[in-house]
């Protein structure tokens, strides 16, 4: 089942593109300048080149393939009209440095997402700039930074994360050059609160908190966590990636955050890629929002106004005239990337948020959670179930079988996929041993999660019963276990002819 | 149908009875009861018809380069993309994966990866390159933070081109302001490699330039490998960000003494779409592997021998080492990675170098004609590829409004990142503007240049 390499299909001559001929004077190449080798590039004809790549993506599972129950990566349903939206000429063939008034389709569309996830989530103000999840972290933990700062307060260098946080948290504060002090979460799964009390003084910056965290549970002393960190001077970063437990339900500024990102590739449809791209705008309460990374989009009704530049000529403009610009806050951290975020991927969470609303957001969201407790109650009389009480979107289990005690988590999701299921996350968070973390999503129907349950319940028997089933698992995918230690020791990491 | 929930009400009672609760609501009973069920406001929800014409309409308030000649460039590209990569990202096997966690089910993106990693390397000359980054600027950044990695953390000093793009330059100073770095060189305007070999001295991390530089222009191979020689006598790194399409005809920055070649790479493939998501490559020599960001792809074999592919050396990464990990990357842009690797098999070698040729025969075709214009001069000192500076007679905004009537985008006005250019404007061919789009161009100058004389 195995594929050639791209480039051990290449045959010297052989092209796939069609470019025209040059209709201008051939002007003088400079010597010096001109490479003496050719680029190592293949060269395929376009009926090889498909082909290669059709059959490559038969090698691929996606959420378009089955059932994908990644825990913390939301893998629900990509609306196919999301992708038509984004490839739209007027929006996809449009260049970051037009003049304003030639992209007011672009701004508006800016304005109005900046404007649904306020409403979303209780913000003051919304930044699209960061291009995933841990960019918005790190954009927010430096807005955290330039708070502090701004009040004169520079004897803070300490956030707290809980040991449950996913692996950015600590690598974005790093990155903002603080340290970390990690939290031990309580028998509940909660943070807990008395090793939060006896770190909080004036040197933290603040607390990063995942809510519902990634043990799938909502912290039953969130209010009280919130209360205890503001109390010290410090601030509450909410982790946006289980917000699709959330949409609706509760706003996270009034749950006590001052500022969050989002993952639009999660929690609005925006399809994964194979690893990205996504989208991690992030939104801060009115305190902080002049610190947010620019630029962002305002709607100017004056034309007349300060620095206004609608493009019309002043006499031609008929007030008030509404138009969208580019706008820096106040005290900007600075720009997270070139230009405004990622665009294509901003149309397809708008055009998801304008066709589901308020309440179809918020039905997401119930049936989110309805799915992953309906999950839950179907395994846990036969895979552990570290943290019992009502789970959000999501839960965790222990990968680990009465009656076999060779099988580990790994073992089992290997197994999985000879079910045509994706296996869940393994081995996250670390405070569970053997973790599976499951996460259905709202998208998936009863047939579904019911087929899903049978097939573990089904591989617990087979754990028990044919143990060597499990432990050579997959049978049925392209290629077995990949020896992983081998690629690490004997790196190798691209094509070299002749290899 | 308000959402993409498939339950029937039937569904939703039996699964709440194995649950064992009586309402939904119930699921939710832990949230503080003040802040359950808030007040929304969003507007009422479109069908998808609805909700296209909505978007169509919004699209459609928009100049498009469809509608439009266009000369504006100065980090974003608008080239040909073949039909084929749209075909291929298109295929939902690739697009709703997430990233190859499970390599026995993602062979197909861990093997487009790879293939890409191979490409990076074959462009650029240099021996690994990472899965991608967000774009050219965030990658830049992480070679920033790699040089100090890469110098235990001791040097804190960046040399950086002021021919860098302004924006990457903001994004650098915007990722390192946390970590005591000084960023220096781009204040003086004009340091050429010689003044920037001046600024190095033994706390420098890393020294970074631009090639072609954010003006369009090229410092001569033989005075940018001085400056390398001079980067790596003092022990720092050399850092070049290129325009991958340059390298199907110009020297790759391996021939010049680079460590690190980083990039956007748009141009390969991805549509301008107003800024992004576009794709960051990074790729560096073989010595600094273990301390580069980002995800990585790697050949293996199977228990049976079989070749296949996985994430390696993840030990760097955020998943494994938190806070001591290379950088926070988790997301990256694996389907721009995918675009870049179809886009450059589709060209292959050949194609590459055509594209490349085109844009500098016509990007020079239209400086020759346009310094023809009186009163427009043209930057002429340095070699130039396929972007080029015009001093104008007029200030650059009335002469884009102006050529906005005729249905032509005019370039970028260099005066919004520089005062002293003031009047000048970048301008950028591509092998998409024909000879009589760059004619035009020229018609409206030269009317505008005779009005303003008259």
């Amino acid at each position: 089942m195995s594929e050639p390499l791209i480039y051990e299909l290449s045959r010297p001559g052989r092209s796939a593109c069609f470019l025209p001929d040059s209709d201008v004077p051939a002007a003088d190449l400079p010597e010096e300048w001109v490479r003496s080798d050719e680029p190592l590039l293949p060269e395929v004809s376009e009926v090889d080149l498909t082909r290669h790549y059709v059959r490559l993506s038969h090698l691929n599972y996606g959420v378009d393939s089955g059932f994908y129950p990644l825990g913390s990566c939301t893998m629900k349903y990509n609306p196919k009209v999301n992708e038509e939206a984004a490839r739209l000429p007027g929006f996809a063939h449009t260049h970051p440095y037009q003049p304003e008034a030639t992209v007011q389709g672009n701004l508006e569309l800016m304005y109005a997402l900046q404007q649904m996830l306020q409403a979303l989530s209780g913000f003051a103000a919304v930044s699209l700039q960061p291009a995933a999840g841990a960019h918005g972290e790190f954009a927010g933990i430096l807005v955290m930074r330039a708070y502090h700062l701004d009040r004169g307060d520079s004897g803070r260098n300490r956030i707290l994360i809980p040991d449950s946080a996913h692996g950015t948290n600590p690598a974005s504060t790093t990155m903002s050059g603080f340290d970390v002090v990690q939290l031990k979460s309580d028998a509940r799964g909660n943070v807990d609160l008395d090793d939060l009390r006896a770190h909080l003084d004036e040197h933290v910056v603040g607390m990063m908190l995942t809510n519902p965290n990634t043990l799938g549970l909502f912290d039953e002393h969130l209010q009280e966590v919130a209360r205890l960190v503001h109390e010290a001077g410090g601030l509450m970063y909410g982790d946006g990636a289980n917000f699709n437990a959330l949409m609706g339900i509760a706003k996270p500024a009034e749950l006590g955050f001052d500022v969050m990102h989002f993952n639009l590739h999660k929690t609005f449809s925006t399809p994964h890629g194979g690893g990205g791209p996504g989208a991690g705008p992030i939104g801060a309460t009115a305190e902080l929002a002049r610190f947010l990374p620019g630029p962002l989009v305002e709607l100017c009704t004056d034309c007349e106004g300060d620095g206004c530049r609608c493009g019309e000529d002043e006499d031609e403009c008929d007030e008030p005239h509404e138009h969208f610009r580019l706008v820096w806050p106040e005290s900007s951290i600075g720009r997270m990337k070139a230009f405004y975020g990622n665009f294509g991927i901003l149309v397809r969470a708008y055009t998801y948020i304008r066709m589901l609303g308020a309440q179809g957001l918020r039905e997401s969201s119930e049936s989110a959670v309805l799915n992953a407790n309906y999950l839950q109650a179907r395994l846990k009389q036969v895979y552990p179930l570290p943290y019992d009480r009502s789970c959000m979107h999501e839960f965790v289990l222990e990968g680990r079988i009465e009656g076999a005690p060779d099988i580990r988590a790994l073992d089992i999701s290997k197994r999985l996929m000879d079910y045509g299921m994706h296996p869940p996350t393994n081995y996250f968070p670390l405070i569970v041993h053997e973790a599976l973390m499951i996460e259905p999503t709202e998208t998936e129907s009863k047939e579904t999660l019911d087929s899903f349950a049978d097939a573990l319940l089904k591989i617990a028997e087979e754990a028990r019963t044919e143990p060597d089933l499990l432990h050579e698992a997959p049978h049925t995918t392209p290629v077995g276990r990949l020896d992983e230690v081998r690629a690490a020791r004997e790196p190798r990491l691209r094509w070299t002819p002749g290899a | 149908m308000s959402s993409y929930v498939p339950h029937t009400d039937a569904d939703r009672k039996a699964m709440l009875a194995t649950i064992g609760v009586r309402s939904i609501d119930d699921l939710f009973a832990v949230i503080p009861q003040a802040a359950r069920a808030p007040q929304i406001d969003l507007p009422e929800p479109l069908s998808e018809a609805e909700v296209l014409r909505e978007l169509r309409e919004m699209s459609e308030a928009n100049a498009d380069l469809d509608h439009f000649a266009t000369f504006l460039g100065a980090g974003s590209y608008y080239h040909y993309v073949p039909s084929v990569v749209q075909h291929v990202i298109g295929r939902s096997e690739f697009y709703t994966a997430y990233t190859p966690y499970q390599p026995e089910v993602s062979q197909g993106t861990l093997q487009t990866i790879f293939e890409y990693q191979s490409m990076i390397c074959g462009l650029t000359g240099m021996d690994v390159s990472n899965a991608s980054h967000y774009d050219g600027a965030t990658a830049m950044a992480e070679a920033v933070i790699m040089a100090m990695s890469v110098t235990r953390g001791k040097r804190r000093k960046a040399v950086i081109s002021p021919t860098v793009h302004p924006e990457y330059r903001q994004v650098v100073r915007t990722y390192t302001q946390g970590m005591g770095v000084q960023i220096v060189g781009d204040e003086e305007r004009g340091a050429g490699p010689a003044a920037l070999a001046h600024r190095i001295d033994a706390e420098t991390a890393c020294v970074i330039v631009q090639v072609p530089d954010f003006y369009g222009q090229m410092e001569a191979p033989s005075a940018l490998a001085a400056l390398a020689e001079a980067t790596h006598r003092a022990g720092a790194l050399f850092v070049v960000a290129v325009d991958p399409i340059s390298l199907g005809l110009l020297k790759p920055p391996a021939d010049y003494g680079a460590d690190v070649v980083v990039g956007e790479g748009q141009s390969l493939g991805l549509d301008p779409s107003f800024g992004g998501p576009y794709l960051g490559f990074f790729a560096c020599r073989e010595a600094y592997v273990r301390r580069m960001a980002g995800r990585l792809v790697g050949e293996t074999v199977d228990g049976q021998g079989r070749r296949g592919y996985v994430l390696t050396l993840a030990t760097r990464e955020q998943h494994i080492r938190r806070e001591r990990a290379t950088s926070n990357i988790c997301s990256n842009e694996a389907l721009c990675a995918l675009a870049a690797g179809v886009y450059l098999s589709a060209l292959g070698k050949r194609g590459l170098r055509q594209v490349a040729e085109l844009c500098y025969h016509k990007a020079h075709y239209a400086a020759r004609e346009i310094a023809q214009v009186p009163g427009f001069s043209v930057w002429q000192d340095k070699p130039f590829f396929k972007e080029f500076v015009v001093r104008c007679p007029l200030p650059v905004e009335d002469i884009n409004e102006a050529l906005l009537d005729w249905d032509i985008i005019g370039g970028y006005d260099l005066g919004q990142v520089d005062p002293a250019l003031a009047d000048h404007m970048l301008l950028c061919v591509t092998e998409m503007n024909t000879r009589q789009q760059i004619d035009d161009l020229v018609a409206v100058l030269r009317g505008l240049s005779e009005g303003d004389r008259e």
